[in-house]
């Protein structure tokens, strides 16, 4: 069984958020206004922030200021916090470790959102608005899996949503390897997030194969997880710098 | 055809038959607040929950405040009634039903809370259909389901006999939908020597059994807290912290219902000093074991310092929500200070100045004074008399002298409520209302400290505030305006207190005047020791 993994080499990431920007055009995340955006209503599945987010007496001042970057997709946990208290399996881990959210099951009530460490989840506060030509540029992909949405198509108001390693991509790759009659291999499909990557620092795959890029990777001696203390056990796997 | 004590049907029947003064302004009042929150849930709903003053990561706000504080308060009446029923004490039998009154309110407008700050309110029926065991969220719409339907059917049953009273000594020029609903609700009692006893039967097992479903309903609001990992709520004790929360502030809202009830109906001979006394003794228990259980709290973070924990606390204690915080001790202190002192306070004058509550109000206003000239607008005009005082004024402004400020304040405000001490021992009644309103504002702003700060304190969320706005303000009012109507609906129509059960207590005080219990005969045993005792005490 595959179990899809993410790895980011923070050495070779150059912190230029064009991750985030593949991640909103490849999932059509809905866009707010700058007002609502400095209230912390803005929609990024892939997040690019400084770290520590909250400045200490450690990470001093201009111009001696001691922090780096980081790009956060969802951490896909092995053990996630989400899951475990939604009350209506709104969200769910699959059997390919994928923690998968079914915008037409959510009620809203943004247990997940205060549950996850990491601040993955997002809540849509109004209905999505695309103005204009942005109309024009949505994803038009739509993943229905058994019966209800999941996929890139418009969230509706009132439900959270969160990176989903670009399902519509995984089955789109299934359904060719289908058409050609042949078997689905786990590097046939990534996410947008790590084919825009500028500077190759995202890698993608199987963590279960022993001899695929992510594993060999994670076994690094710089490989460490984020919040590991919480014991989430994440499935993205950062790489340290230096 | 039951008889009733016709002082009773003066006192408690005769008012239900015409509508009381003040009745119509006070629900007009309140139906303008609740029909101005109900236009704000409308626009909220239309438009979305953008309109609220959440945000990421302040995903609950006032309305997780208002569930657990309104929960909370329905408490009052597992406490009242069905543990002092259990226990058989006899002075709960005339607040019994503003009890029970309360807690089926309380709880109507707590679930109401969860529903208003629902995304998506037209899917709460999925709880039901897809509904996840595993998630506190279920347990809660378990727990809170059965306590609902425990305590409307724990209120009811005590109605029975008054229902059945009321239905036979209706005045004849009583409107037809009273009768025909006091004859509904009396389900045919006739007061038979087996209807009674059916009636104790179910009584009694739905008294033992809401105990632990109430017990379980707070500890479990508290899990939906503490189940998570946010710094802050990650807890052992929020179960037993939020259940005595819980308890402490239902007491405070039983005695604002119950005086009002007391002043509507002059009822000031059955609702007597009596239950203000040993009710006043289990908020004062209460409230100390509320305070060890907050100290108890936030010392592990305080000790611990560990870095996510830590700036929430310390939010609390010097930081954006420190008025709340430090407003929500001075409140229970308050209420501490007004519930115990004037029991200390000898009974007869003593004549010392520092007794009288004109002495009080100097000493609060000496505290206003310091107060305004540390927080003040610092500028003091320039008037002949005024010249020292300007001085003063610098000199309390002074960071390095803040302490003695405060120090001052607190002296202060102890010399005054020494003074009021005696104004409040000949009112009981007064200081448990100020008393329970002081808890009411100090247990709404503890909800609010557990929930907000670790909101706004994520780990990997850059730190925020969290403003509420019109929308929530009016929501919250709204739901005390609906809880309040409900209230009055209920009284307007029930009798405020349980007919059937004060005169069962008075049939109960008679047979124990008659009764002689004689000394315990000594044993053997018993005799031994007591020689043992005197051997000891003899050397």
């Amino acid at each position: 069984m595959t179990r899809w993994s993410m790895v980011i080499d923070l050495d070779k990431c150059v912190a230029c958020q064009g991750c985030s920007i593949a991640c909103r055009f490849e999932n059509n995340t809905p866009v707010v206004k700058p007002s609502e955006a400095i209230r912390g209503r803005a929609i990024r599945w892939n997040d690019v922030f400084p770290m520590p987010i909250n400045p200490t007496e450690e990470t001093g001042e201009y111009p001696q200021v001691n922090s780096r970057y980081l790009t956060r997709p969802c951490m896909h946990c092995d053990n996630p916090p989400c899951i475990k208290v939604c009350p209506v399996q709104a969200t769910f881990k699959d059997e390919e470790g994928l923690v998968r959210q079914n915008y037409d099951r959510c009620i809203g009530c943004r247990f997940c959102t205060v549950a996850c460490p990491y601040g993955v989840r997002y809540f849509n506060w109004y209905a999505p608005e695309w103005e204009g030509s942005l109309n024009e540029y949505q994803n038009p992909d739509k993943v229905i899996a058994a019966g209800v949405l999941e996929g890139p198509a418009v969230r509706p108001r009132g439900v959270v949503e969160k990176c989903t390693f670009c399902i519509q991509r995984l089955r789109k790759a299934r359904a060719r390897a289908e058409a050609e009659s042949r078997e689905f291999r786990p590097d046939e499909y990534v996410p947008a997030c790590v084919q825009t990557c500028t500077g190759k620092a995202r890698f993608f795959g199987d963590l279960d194969d022993p001899g695929s890029t992510v594993s060999l990777l994670s076994s690094s001696q710089r490989a460490f997880r984020l919040l590991e203390d919480v014991g989430t056990h994440p499935k993205v796997i950062y790489l340290k710098e230096g | 055809m039951l008889r009733v004590d016709p002082h009773d049907k003066e006192k408690l029947i005769a008012p239900l038959f015409k509508t009381p003064r003040g009745f119509y302004p006070a629900v007009s009042v309140l139906l303008i607040v609740f029909g101005f929150g109900v236009y704000m849930y409308i626009r909220q709903l239309t438009l979305g929950l953008g309109e609220t003053g959440m945000s990421r990561p302040a995903y609950w706000g006032i309305y997780m405040v208002n569930f657990i504080f309104f929960i909370g308060i329905s408490h009052a009446g597992t406490l009242i009634s069905a543990i002092l029923r259990v226990m058989g004490a006899e002075w709960r039998r005339p607040i019994t039903r503003v009890a029970e009154a309360v807690t089926a309110f309380a709880l109507i407008v707590g679930t109401l809370q969860i529903i208003i700050d629902m995304g998506r309110p037209d899917r709460l029926v999925f709880t039901l259909f897809y509904g996840r065991v595993q998630s506190p969220i279920l347990w809660d719409v378990i727990s809170v389901t059965m306590y609902f339907l425990g305590s409307v059917t724990y209120l009811y049953l005590p109605l029975i006999p008054d229902a059945a009273i009321l239905r036979d000594n209706c005045p004849d020029d009583a409107p037809g939908w009273q009768k025909l609903l006091y004859k509904t609700l009396a389900l045919g009692w006739r007061g038979t020597r087996s209807q009674w006893i059916r009636l104790e039967k179910a009584i009694a097992f739905m008294a033992v059994f809401i105990i632990p479903v109430a017990v379980s309903v707070h500890t479990i609001i508290s899990w939906i807290l503490a189940t998570t990992v946010q710094p802050g709520w990650h807890s052992s004790i929020f179960g037993p912290y939020f259940v005595v929360g819980a308890i402490f502030s239902g007491i405070g809202a039983l005695f604002i219902a119950m005086t009002t009830i007391r002043k509507a109906y002059g009822l000031e001979n059955i609702i007597a000093a009596k239950q203000y006394r040993n009710l006043g003794l289990l908020f004062l228990t209460m409230n100390m074991i509320w305070m060890y259980f907050t100290f108890a709290e936030h010392m592990g973070v305080a000790a611990g310092q560990q870095v996510d924990e830590f700036p929430v606390l310390a939010s609390k204690l010097w930081g954006e929500f420190s008025v709340g915080f430090w407003l929500m001790v001075a409140s229970m202190v308050v209420a501490f200070w007004v519930l115990v002192v004037p029991r200390m306070v000898p009974d007869n004058p003593v004549r010392l100045p520092i007794f009288q509550p004109r002495s009080g109000l100097v000493f609060a206003g000496g505290m206003l004074f310091v107060a305004v000239m540390m927080f003040g607008p610092g500028v003091v005009p320039n008037l002949p008399l005024w010249a020292n005082l300007s001085t003063v004024n610098l000199s309390f402004r002074d960071p390095d002298s803040r302490m003695v400020g405060w120090l001052l304040m607190i002296a202060l405000a102890a010399l005054a409520g020494l003074g009021f001490s005696r104004w409040l021992k000949h009112r009981t009644v007064t200081a448990s209302v100020i008393a329970s309103f002081f808890v009411l504002i100090g247990m709404w702003l503890e909800r609010w400290n557990i929930v907000v700060p670790t909101m706004t304190h994520p780990r990997l969320i850059p730190y925020t505030t969290y403003q509420p706005t019109l929308t929530e303000f009016a929501l919250t009012a709204a739901s005390f305006a609906l809880f309040g109507l409900m209230f009055l609906f209920f009284f307007r129509v029930f009798p405020a207190v349980s007919i059937w059960e004060i005169a069962e207590g008075r049939v109960i005080q008679e047979a124990q005047s008659h009764l002689v219990i004689p000394p315990p005969e000594p044993s053997e045993v018993s005799k031994r020791l007591r020689g043992w005792g005197s051997k000891i005490r003899g050397g």
